[in-house]
């Protein structure tokens, strides 16, 4: 099931080294969620910095238990399907990716890191988001960036590949997310960004303005969008050979940039 | 527009005590008192006065009386002077009615209808000044059965325990996080926590890095709907984590701290950029069920390494029993339960003074309802919203807390004067502000030992009641409605509290 190891590209020119190195493994099959995250922080407590999990089948949170004072990191390959809240609170630069499809809350409150989803994501993606980077190949659900927020250095990035549903930044605080629709099914979405006060969302192709909240301003893209845009959509083709051809396509493509109309939306609310 | 809402109080200042100091315009941040140079005199203006006293007790001369307006409208019952002021309010803002604080309506306290027992001749009296009395408490879940093995004289724990919080006394600071409350008062609170082996709360707005080192090791820490200022290191820093869900001043509701309050610092601490609005939302956006928060509360096990007692805070409403044995089944090592009277630095007035039950019934209804399902080991409860003094605190182990939460109370020990006005920013006792020239008047040296001042007096208190009751240890009164009585209560209530008319 593993991919074979001598294709992965690594990391300090370290495909080399790994040819002769076995990657560690671990084989989720019938473990419970608490059994796999022990085994997966034993290891990183170990001194263990690449993992590959396979066989796995629901399993939740992981990689919420990798903090250490010490910051270790570890890259972790997951083989399967993930359960819930993968990478919930995920802290420090590790790198989880999944060869498969995820299902609800990855990257729930996280801080910082990089997930990388080959394949589809389920509701609540990038909840609370604060730090780090989300890469999906295809759509994913409802409550997509709910909530998403920035401070200073720290600016979470999401990309994804298809479309997403429902409540799209809704609350959204500060961030980046790309939506680039590459199977060009067009944003069937509405209640885009309600409450948005921060960040910025970018569409590819082209969304009505029934579609989104009154607290949202829709724009073409300026010369800055497409520094951003190019930097991230590359981040994102990189990671999938597969649709790496498409670039030129795609950056040349037309997006619309979703931005809040205030950062108080709510400022006229009360009687003082 | 011209505002037809007139003076809620009336300043008197006696001319012949007043040194023309002009303390009292520097004291006030409102604006109320100007100095008239040509007639050498203060002058206030009335409108603007909150009615906070400060400038009474600063006056070095005593030469100022605040009190509340004299002037009247005509009488009505239905109409009384709040509701025609309230309505004038919005008529001429056309806003939402922001108030801060607990409600101030009065519902009936039930503190002041329960008496308690004391032993007379038979099952002596025990005196706390002689004999040692338990007041340490253990919050969170506790085993079905303990598994023991006795070797050589040594006891050995067979069975795996949860983690649980260790209080030396069962009063903890209620969550009033930093953004609503000043860095000073925020410290204040961190420092007589510590000082006194209890535990204050973080609120929702993040720990600042600095404090972390300090203070985690008293620090209850939360994550509420905004997601604030959470990392792995803040959760992992504290002592256990709280999942706020709902608030006794606002239940169902969220927040807005308002941008003018979210400084430099204070938007470092929360991590969002400074001068937006902090919003949090009214549901937790990942949490729409109990298996939702079943899903929560193990993340958070799994982030902190299954090392700290999870709590979940929910608002005391009508069928909050039921919901709260939900939580537990769901693995909250700790229920915090909010009653109406709970205080708050900004909600809708509509909200607060509407939404809720009393804390005294729901204490005794959840305590019951645990026991029923057999439950009960399997959590804590901390009680908050209107506990006022150490009697309130014996009344609410009584009926089957197992410690309480007190916020309004600690902010008055720091200065507060409950003038309701926390929302505005202008907090002339240096709490519920981000101005740097108000919250420096709040001294955390002095405003922690008040709070560490207060946590001993009452402490010192309980001994007494529990030792009157003949009881020596804090864990013997838990749940014991037997040393309650009610007076001037209804049927119903004594149902619900579970307790004896006095008398009977």
């Amino acid at each position: 099931m593993a991919r074979a190891v001598t294709s992965e590209p690594g990391i300090f020119g370290a495909r080399q080294y790994y040819q002769n190195v076995e990657i560690p493994s671990i084989d989720a099959r019938g473990l419970e969620t608490r059994e796999l995250n022990d085994q997966l922080r034993e290891l990183m407590l170990s001194g263990g910095k690449r993992v590959q999990i396979t066989n796995v089948c629901g399993q939740r949170y992981i990689g919420t238990r990798l903090y250490t004072p010490e910051h270790l990191e570890m890259e972790i390959e997951i083989f399967g399907t993930p359960g819930n809240d993968l990478a919930a609170f995920l802290y420090g630069h590790h790198k989880i990716t999944v060869h498969g499809n995820a299902q609800d809350g990855v990257g729930n409150t996280m801080d910082d890191g990089e997930v990388v989803i080959d394949g589809r994501a389920g509701d609540v993606l990038g909840f609370s988001m604060r730090g780090g980077e989300i890469y999906v190949r295809e759509g994913c659900g409802y409550r997509t960036a709910l909530h998403m927020k920035e401070y200073d250095g720290k600016r979470p990035v999401l990309v994804v590949g298809g479309t997403s549903q429902d409540f799209l930044g809704e609350y959204m605080a500060g961030g980046i997310v790309i939506i680039l629709d590459m199977e060009v099914q067009s944003h069937k979405a509405n209640f885009i960004g309600t409450g948005m006060h921060g960040g910025v969302i970018y569409l590819r192709g082209d969304v009505d303005q029934s579609q989104v909240g009154d607290q949202v301003e829709i724009s073409p893209v300026d010369e800055a969008d497409r520094t951003v845009l190019d930097d991230y959509v590359s981040r994102f083709l990189e990671r999938f050979p597969e649709v790496e051809k498409r670039k030129y396509e795609i950056l040349n493509s037309q997006f619309v940039k979703l931005a809040p109309r205030s950062k108080r939306p709510y400022s006229d609310l009360y009687a003082y | 527009m011209r505002s037809f809402v007139f003076p809620e109080f009336q300043i008197i200042r006696d001319e012949e005590k007043c040194g023309q100091c002009r303390a009292c315009e520097r004291h006030c941040s409102f604006g109320v008192h100007t100095y008239d140079p040509v007639a050498d005199r203060l002058v206030s203006d009335e409108r603007k006065c909150a009615g906070c006293q400060r400038c009474a007790v600063f006056c070095p001369k005593g030469a100022i009386i605040v009190r509340p307006s004299p002037s009247y409208y005509r009488p009505n019952a239905s109409w009384s002077r709040e509701k025609i002021e309230d309505l004038k309010r919005q008529a001429e803002t056309g806003g939402v009615l922001l108030t801060g604080c607990g409600s101030d309506k009065p519902f009936r306290i039930y503190w002041d209808h329960i008496v308690l027992n004391a032993s007379q001749v038979t099952n002596p009296s025990i005196d706390p000044l002689r004999e040692p009395m338990e007041l340490r408490t253990f919050l969170g879940r506790k085993p079905d059965l303990m598994e023991i093995a006795a070797e050589d004289g040594d006891i050995e724990i067979k069975t795996e325990l949860s983690p649980n919080l260790v209080v030396e006394t069962p009063i903890l600071f209620s969550a009033m996080s930093y953004g609503a409350i000043s860095y000073n008062a925020f410290r204040s609170l961190a420092t007589a926590a510590c000082r006194s082996k209890t535990y204050f709360n973080t609120g929702e707005g993040g720990l600042p890095r600095e404090m972390r080192d300090e203070f985690g090791r008293c620090a209850i820490v939360q994550v509420a709907s905004g997601r604030f200022g959470i990392d792995a290191e803040y959760l992992n820093c504290a002592q256990a984590v709280e999942i706020k869900v709902g608030q006794g001043a606002k239940p169902g509701i969220g927040g807005h701290l308002p941008g003018e309050k979210v400084s430099a610092s204070v938007a470092e601490t929360r991590m969002i950029p400074p001068g937006t609005d902090a919003i949090s939302p009214a549901p937790h956006h990942d949490i729409y069920s109990i298996e939702d928060l079943a899903m929560l509360i193990s993340a958070l096990k799994e982030a902190t390494n299954y090392e700290k007692p999870i709590s979940v805070k929910i608002a005391a409403v009508h069928n909050f029993a039921a919901i709260a044995t939900g939580i537990v089944h769901a693995g909250a090592d700790i229920i915090a339960i909010d009653g109406l009277r709970g205080g708050t630095g900004a909600a809708p007035k509509a909200i607060r003074d509407n939404v809720g039950i009393p804390t005294e019934l729901a204490i005794s209804s959840l305590d019951r309802r645990l026991r029923d399902e057999g439950i009960r080991n399997r959590c804590s409860i901390i009680t908050a919203g209107g506990i006022r003094c150490s009697a309130d605190v014996v009344k609410a182990i009584a009926l089957g807390a197992d410690a309480v939460y007190i916020g309004s109370a600690a902010l008055i020990a720091m200065g507060c004067t409950l003038c309701q006005k926390c929302y505005t920013g202008k907090c002339n006792w240096g709490i519920c502000t981000q101005d740097p020239r108000l919250s420096g008047r709040l001294n955390v040296d002095i405003a922690s030992a008040r709070l560490t001042n207060l946590i001993s007096a009452w402490s010192h208190e309980i001994r007494e009641m529990l030792g009157g009751m003949g009881i020596n240890a804090l864990e013997s009164l838990r749940g014991n409605r037997d040393h309650l009585r009610g007076i001037g209560l209804y049927e119903w209530e004594l149902d619900v509290l579970g307790i004896k008319g006095a008398g009977e």
